[in-house]
């Protein structure tokens, strides 16, 4: 896939959460290495997950549904992040999630229909002496205003 | 001997192109038939000069400032390789006055070598406090942290001692250190930029106080949004392993200690210590409640040192140099240096280690330069989204925790966000409501309601403000943490300072 993660895939995922648990290893470190495979974490992960940890279903979604990176649905192919703290803010960035909301009718936190690029907030990426600042897929991005944008988008959405 | 060139490859060099730079390099140099040694670095926390390129002369390194892929070319022609002349030319890097009027120990190394390469670390006088520490007994280090009067640099400014003597003198099967580098604060990164330009001083740091405390095990909570920390501190835990640094018998003493890192999921409150221990055993990251305090029951139950990234690396030194040393720099009981970070809008934002004690002026428009965009400043927040806003009336305030808690704000992780003339007040206090709505972890009332009540308030077009400031004092006195507890300081501050901005019925009736 082109934002670097593979296919979910059944065996791989028990794998990664078989070694965690062997490990000694705690959920959230088993849930960390799923997220950095696949992207996310798919609903078939947890059974598995509730057998290897002795937790119950809802203490697996309780769980990862607080961290804000445990996605439960595979991100779009590529994704732009904006950091929304105050450095940023201080520099024009609240202005910039407005640019591509009208730009794209997307606000930060949701994805195009064809799946091909999601907006998303982030706070602070420790960029904060060269704002905006944010991450086009895993590259870091700074002094971001709407012309590097609109060419993103334009590359992105091929 | 070729010639060196020094390119940094932290986060931000590579998010202005420094990857390209240096294979520019690279291939300007094979085309001249020239020998160049091209070492990627750490970043000099030079923020407004990157990416800085450094050359080795014999006048010392000369420093190349804010370089451009398609400055290269140029670059040779101008002989860079024995320091020639260029628009960008810096002068001797020693030379220039932001990194010349520092005080640097803690980032004395950073940028000067590539940061996994231990034999540099090594001659730089790296392990030399580890080895200090190997020699000594436990009592003897926490002695001389004691003496250095080091404070935790994380944010609440407690004693690094009274937590190492207390989990030293716990009995326990197993015994950790955490090391909290979850850097949430927006404008702050110094803890980003030492962990991925001299790591081993954090390792050296988490070994000299396993040493101290008796833990032979330390983890590295890594905050997702560093994802090249990751990378460098993985690496340099393994070289470290390699040479024994890190072991089951470090050096042949017998002595062991070994580091994991924790890579976060994304959640600020997982920076609050109690948090971050839930979320490393695998729950959600909520906060606990004290006592049981984290050096007595800590991770999986067990005594526990969690001390922030800068404070561990200060340690080296410490133990060098003997606590007397780091007690004499500063003010009072501000003790040693502060790696304060310059950022929002600023000319010149960066990384600025210096004594605790100079003026927020002097940070602002000395090193800072002013505003980049060239308006007026109108105030800055110091310390983070819970620190407060302070107005120019306020920037002789010396940089020290007293004196920042005798005007109700707080040095934080030594964050400074400079804003501008045309910024709105109301909105960022209403972003402040409105990111511990966000980010609260829900255990206590007054803050997962407080903050969401706030942000409605501050929505209204004349908000009640007596009824913000009743809510800001239950949260205050009732939250379980510093969330709940300071998010009115930058909501109250900004009301305080800039009354005239909150629209209320008593400013309308006086216009």
């Amino acid at each position: 896939m082109a934002n670097g993660f593979v296919h979910w895939g059944d065996k791989q995922a028990l794998m990664l959460i078989n070694q965690s648990h062997k490990a000694g290893e705690s959920l959230t470190h088993a849930l960390r290495s799923l997220t950095d495979v696949f992207g996310y974490i798919d609903e078939r992960a947890i059974t598995p997950l509730m057998q290897t940890f002795a937790l119950s279903r809802a203490e697996i979604l309780g769980v990862t549904s607080y961290y804000d990176d445990f996605r439960d649905t595979p991100p779009a192919r590529h994704v732009i992040r904006l950091c929304q703290a105050e450095a940023c803010q201080a520099v024009g960035g609240r202005e910039l999630s407005t640019h591509l909301f009208a730009k794209t009718g997307l606000a930060l936190g949701e994805a195009a229909k064809n799946g091909q690029v999601a907006l998303e907030a982030v706070y602070c990426l420790g960029l904060c002496a060269n704002g905006p600042a944010g991450q086009i897929d895993d590259k870091p991005a700074v002094h971001l205003d709407a012309a590097i944008l609109d060419a993103k988008l334009a590359e992105l959405d091929q | 001997m070729n010639a060196q060139v020094f390119i940094p490859a932290d986060t931000l060099a590579i998010a202005l192109g420094a990857d390209e730079i240096a294979a520019g390099f690279a291939a300007e140099a094979k085309a001249r038939r020239q020998d160049i040694e091209i070492i990627r670095t750490g970043s000099r926390g030079l923020c407004w000069a990157e990416p800085l390129v450094e050359v080795n002369t014999p006048k010392g390194r000369v420093a190349y400032g804010n370089i451009a892929p398609g400055d290269v070319a140029g670059l040779f022609e101008a002989g860079i390789l024995n320091g020639g002349t260029h628009k960008t030319c810096l002068g001797p890097v020693d030379d220039m006055p932001y990194l010349k009027t520092q005080l640097r120990f803690i980032f004395k190394n950073c940028g000067l070598y590539d940061p996994c390469d231990i034999d540099a670390y090594l001659s730089h006088g790296g392990f030399a406090g580890a080895r200090a520490a190997l020699a000594q007994k436990p009592e003897n280090i926490v002695d001389e942290v004691e003496a250095s009067g080091l404070r935790g640099r994380g944010g609440a400014g407690f004693p690094a001692a009274i937590k190492w003597r207390t989990v030293l003198g716990a009995s326990a099967e197993q015994k950790y250190i955490v090391c909290n580098a979850d850097e949430g604060d927006s404008g702050t990164f110094a803890d980003r930029l030492i962990m991925e330009g001299d790591p081993f001083r954090l390792i050296e740091g988490m070994l000299i106080a396993g040493l101290a405390a008796g833990a032979d095990k330390g983890v590295i909570y890594l905050r997702s949004e560093y994802p090249l920390a990751r990378k460098v501190l993985e690496k340099a835990i393994a070289v470290a392993e390699q040479q024994n640094w890190l072991g089951a018998d470090i050096q042949g003493s017998g002595k062991a200690f070994e580091i994991s890192v924790f890579f976060g999921a994304g959640s600020y409150v997982c920076g609050e210590e109690t948090a971050l221990l839930e979320s490393l055993e695998g729950k959600r990251g909520i906060v606990r409640s004290k006592p049981p305090i984290p050096a007595l029951e800590g991770l999986n139950g067990q005594p526990t040192v969690i001390n922030n990234v800068i404070t561990l690396c200060a340690v080296p030194d410490i133990l060098v140099k003997g606590g007397a040393w780091h007690a004499m720099l500063g003010v009072g009981r501000s003790t040693g240096t502060m790696t304060f970070q310059l950022a929002g809008d600023v000319k010149y934002g960066g990384l600025i280690e210096v004594p605790f004690g100079l003026s927020l002026s002097e940070l602002i428009y000395g090193f800072g330069g002013g505003t980049r965009s060239g308006l007026a400043v109108k105030a800055v927040q110091v310390g983070g989204p819970l620190g407060a806003y302070l107005p120019p009336e306020q920037f002789d305030t010396p940089m020290d925790y007293e004196a920042f808690a005798a005007i109700g704000a707080g040095i934080g992780h030594g964050g400074i966000v400079v804003f501008n003339e045309n910024t709105n007040m109301r909105a960022l206090a209403r972003y402040a409501f409105a990111f511990c709505a966000h980010e609260s972890c829900g255990k206590c009332t007054p803050c997962r309601i407080g903050s969401m009540r706030g942000k409605e308030l501050l929505a209204a077009d004349h908000p009640d403000l007596e009824l913000v400031h009743d809510l800001c004092e239950v949260m205050v006195e009732g939250s379980a943490c510093a969330m709940g507890a300071m998010t009115p300081i930058p909501v109250q501050s900004a009301i305080a300072h800039f009354p005239d901005e909150f629209g209320t019925r008593t400013a309308q009736a006086a216009e």
